[in-house]
């Protein structure tokens, strides 16, 4: 086997260098995920580790990366990248360095705080990597022990406006560079906040976004979270996403992944407390050589709890997709009502899907259903479209896009989502199916 | 034969599935303006004849043809048939999810005007036709809002199919067992709207295990299928005759056809 602790050996000095630069409150808990980034390495060793089972991490964890350094980008070459509106917060980092924010609203009373500011509460001091486990992956421990950006959005008790917060993380670095974006969001009781998370950009180079996302859902508090991933084949996207949901709170997450060279998005959200649910659903698109790995666990820790996971993907070209959702229901977690699935459309000989949905029920009185198909169109179905005159590009057409609206429809900001019928369907091949 | 000019000619019509033949020398002839019914029993072959007319997939022609507004039909594309006026009402109509009915009824009318010189129609006239013949049919605005027959039960499926037909305004209409499965009043608002779809110039082929539907809609022509083969062909009449006496009464075995 072998020693993992190079890949955090090789960052030493950057790590010393960085350290000398950061607020006092963050060098503890640094240093210990420094620590567990030095014992623990990069998952490249595939062998019984269930977790990077069909994703190969070597490429990603290879290289000896240089931080990715900030550049001012000016604004409307970042609105043509991702959504935008002036009722938003916006909130703008350039290769995981805070370029600044931009907005409208100003009668939200949601602080929307940097990672890397001085004057945080203990509160939050003490929330940051509360939910994070170091023992997972390096990844995430290599991201702790380096961010040096991110946003904190504190939403106080009872401000249920509906704010929208657009965090764009764009990344033009150069060839063999890193950035750790973080994100933390604490959302108040009786709150409701939307979060959006862009990761665009990329370019020719070979770069690495290593991101943290840690939400604490308030007790009967909304969260509703967005993450869009489009950059480029060229680049590289590890996200590790954990949720903590407390007493009847909802968190509702929609991933949308358009392309990156290898993509991987750990999302593990803890139901932890009662009548709380979520509902995470995803779309992914991969084409060329793409690779994208949805890895979601969902914990159900208490009773009379909901969840929902509701993934889709259309696959083109040599691409891989890879789905691993995982719902534990544990004894206590009685009355549990969760339902999953993952539904492929294979646009190519050459793509393959890894769809494992799987259940671990430990309650007796629980409703719990999962599913999985991968597939292409059924001769039916077409032939049913043609003999109403519609010829097969467009059926082909009207198919893919009903299949990527399925979940594009569900998105309830109107802006983001005409956004995303047009980035998102725009970008979809011109795929005729054959009969 | 009543009518020179044939709107629809099937002449000796032989169709395999794989080794198994289907259809063993099919011959049926629809004028403008007539309405035909196809009747047999499970496995006759009827649902057949009335995919194959509409250009269904999967089916080998071995010998024959057919023929339709003058033109052989075998080389020619479904959405071509389409264009041209044929529609045929599934028996088990599709479900698309995701693809809203709005957009799917919108693509399909546009196809076919456009492939007949006309105009496409605006949002606005279109939101007009498809409210006019979605009354027609009774069915749920609701359910045009939704993707196509996604969650639509039994009935609905089949009033959409027919809401369909009103709305393409096609010259021959094959349906295929668009009765089975429907309960009274779904059977009397789909027969209504056939009805009021026949015309002189429009006609109409009902493909039918029962003589119920025949009740609402009737036939000038009824032909028996049996085996694959059409053994008997009448009046509205014989549909009620063969509602009395069963399949059994012309099975070929009998070795009596009669032709009228």
């Amino acid at each position: 086997m072998q020693d993992t602790s190079i890949f955090a050996d090789q960052y030493e000095e950057d790590f010393q260098g960085l350290c000398a630069t950061l607020p006092d409150w963050s060098s503890e808990f640094r240093n210990e995920a420094m620590l567990a980034f030095k014992q623990i390495g990069l998952p490249v060793n595939r062998k019984g580790n269930e977790k990077w089972k069909y994703t190969n991490a070597r490429p990603i964890a290879e290289p000896q990366y240089s931080l990715a350094k900030f550049e001012e980008v000016d604004l409307d070459a970042i609105k043509r990248t991702a959504p935008w509106h002036e009722s938003w917060v916006n909130v703008v980092f350039v290769n995981g360095q805070y370029q600044g924010t931009f907005t409208s609203n100003t009668s939200s009373s949601i602080q929307v705080s940097n990672i890397a500011s001085d004057d945080l509460s203990q509160d939050i001091v003490n929330s940051v990597g509360g939910i994070v486990d170091y023992s997972d992956d390096g990844f995430a421990a290599w991201n702790s022990a380096f961010m040096s950006d991110g946003s904190i959005i504190a939403v106080p008790d009872g401000d249920n406006g509906g704010t929208v917060i657009n965090l764009i993380f764009f990344n033009q670095g150069s060839t063999g560079t890193v950035n750790h974006p973080r994100v933390l969001v604490k959302s108040g009781k009786n709150s409701n906040v939307n979060v959006i998370e862009n990761y665009v950009g990329g370019g020719e180079h070979r770069t690495l976004t290593n991101s943290v996302s840690e939400i604490y859902v308030g007790e009967s508090s909304t969260v509703n979270h967005y993450r869009l991933m489009s950059e480029t084949d060229h680049t590289y996207d590890v996200g590790y996403g954990r949720v903590k949901i407390d007493t009847e709170g909802r968190f509702n997450s929609r991933v949308f992944f358009r392309g990156c060279g290898i993509g991987r998005y750990d999302l593990n959200v803890l139901v932890d407390g009662e009548n709380a649910s979520c509902d995470l659903q995803g779309l992914y698109f991969t084409s060329g050589n793409q690779h994208m790995d949805n890895f979601i666990n969902i914990d159900h820790s208490k009773p009379n709890c909901q969840s929902n996971l509701f993934y889709k993907g259309i696959l083109d070209g040599s691409s891989r997709a890879v789905f691993g959702g995982t719902v534990l229901v544990r004894k206590e977690a009685q009355k549990t009502d969760s339902i999953q699935s993952d539904k492929n459309l294979i646009l190519s000989p050459n793509a393959e899907v890894d769809s494992k949905p799987a259940l671990f029920i430990y309650a007796d009185d629980v409703k719990c259903a999962h599913g999985a198909t991968a597939g292409n169109i059924d001769a039916d179905t077409v032939f049913y479209m043609r003999s109403r005159g519609v010829d097969l590009e467009t059926a082909s057409r009207l198919i893919i896009y009903g299949f990527a609206g399925e979940v594009i429809d569900k998105v309830e900001i109107e802006e983001l989502r005409s956004y995303l019928e047009e980035a998102f369907l725009t970008s979809l091949p011109n795929h005729r199916f054959e009969f | 034969m009543s009518k020179i000019d044939k709107l629809l000619e099937v002449k000796n019509l032989r169709i395999s599935v794989e080794d198994t033949e289907i259809l063993q020398g099919i011959n049926l002839s629809i004028g403008e303006g007539e309405v035909h019914a196809i009747m047999g029993p499970n496995g006759s072959g009827k649902s057949t004849l009335a995919n194959v007319i509409a250009g269904r997939p999967g089916y080998s022609v071995t010998s024959g043809d057919i023929v339709y507004k003058g033109k052989s039909l075998l080389e020619v594309d479904p959405e071509i048939r389409a264009r041209a006026g044929i529609f045929l009402a599934f028996q088990y109509p599709v479900e698309l999810p995701g693809v809203r009915t709005w957009q799917f009824l919108k693509s399909a009318i546009d196809a076919i005007r456009k492939d007949n010189g006309k105009d496409q129609l605006s949002v606005r006239e279109f939101d007009q036709l498809l409210e006019e013949k979605r009354n027609l049919v009774e069915m749920d605005p609701d359910l045009v809002k939704r993707s196509v027959n996604e969650g639509f039960s039994g009935g609905e499926k089949k009033r959409n199919e027919i809401l369909q037909l009103a709305l393409l305004d096609p010259s021959l209409a094959l349906l295929d067992e668009t009765d089975s499965g429907l309960d009274i009043d779904a059977l009397r608002i789909v027969s209504h709207g056939v009805n009021i779809f026949k015309s002189p110039q429009k006609s109409v082929l009902i493909v039918t295990h029962y003589q119920r539907i025949l009740d609402y809609i009737t036939p000038d022509y009824v032909h028996v299928l049996v085996d694959g083969q059409i053994v008997r062909s009448g009046d509205s009449k014989l549909a009620l005759e063969l509602e009395e006496k069963g399949y059994e009464w012309v099975r070929k075995s009998d070795g009596e056809k009669v032709n009228s």
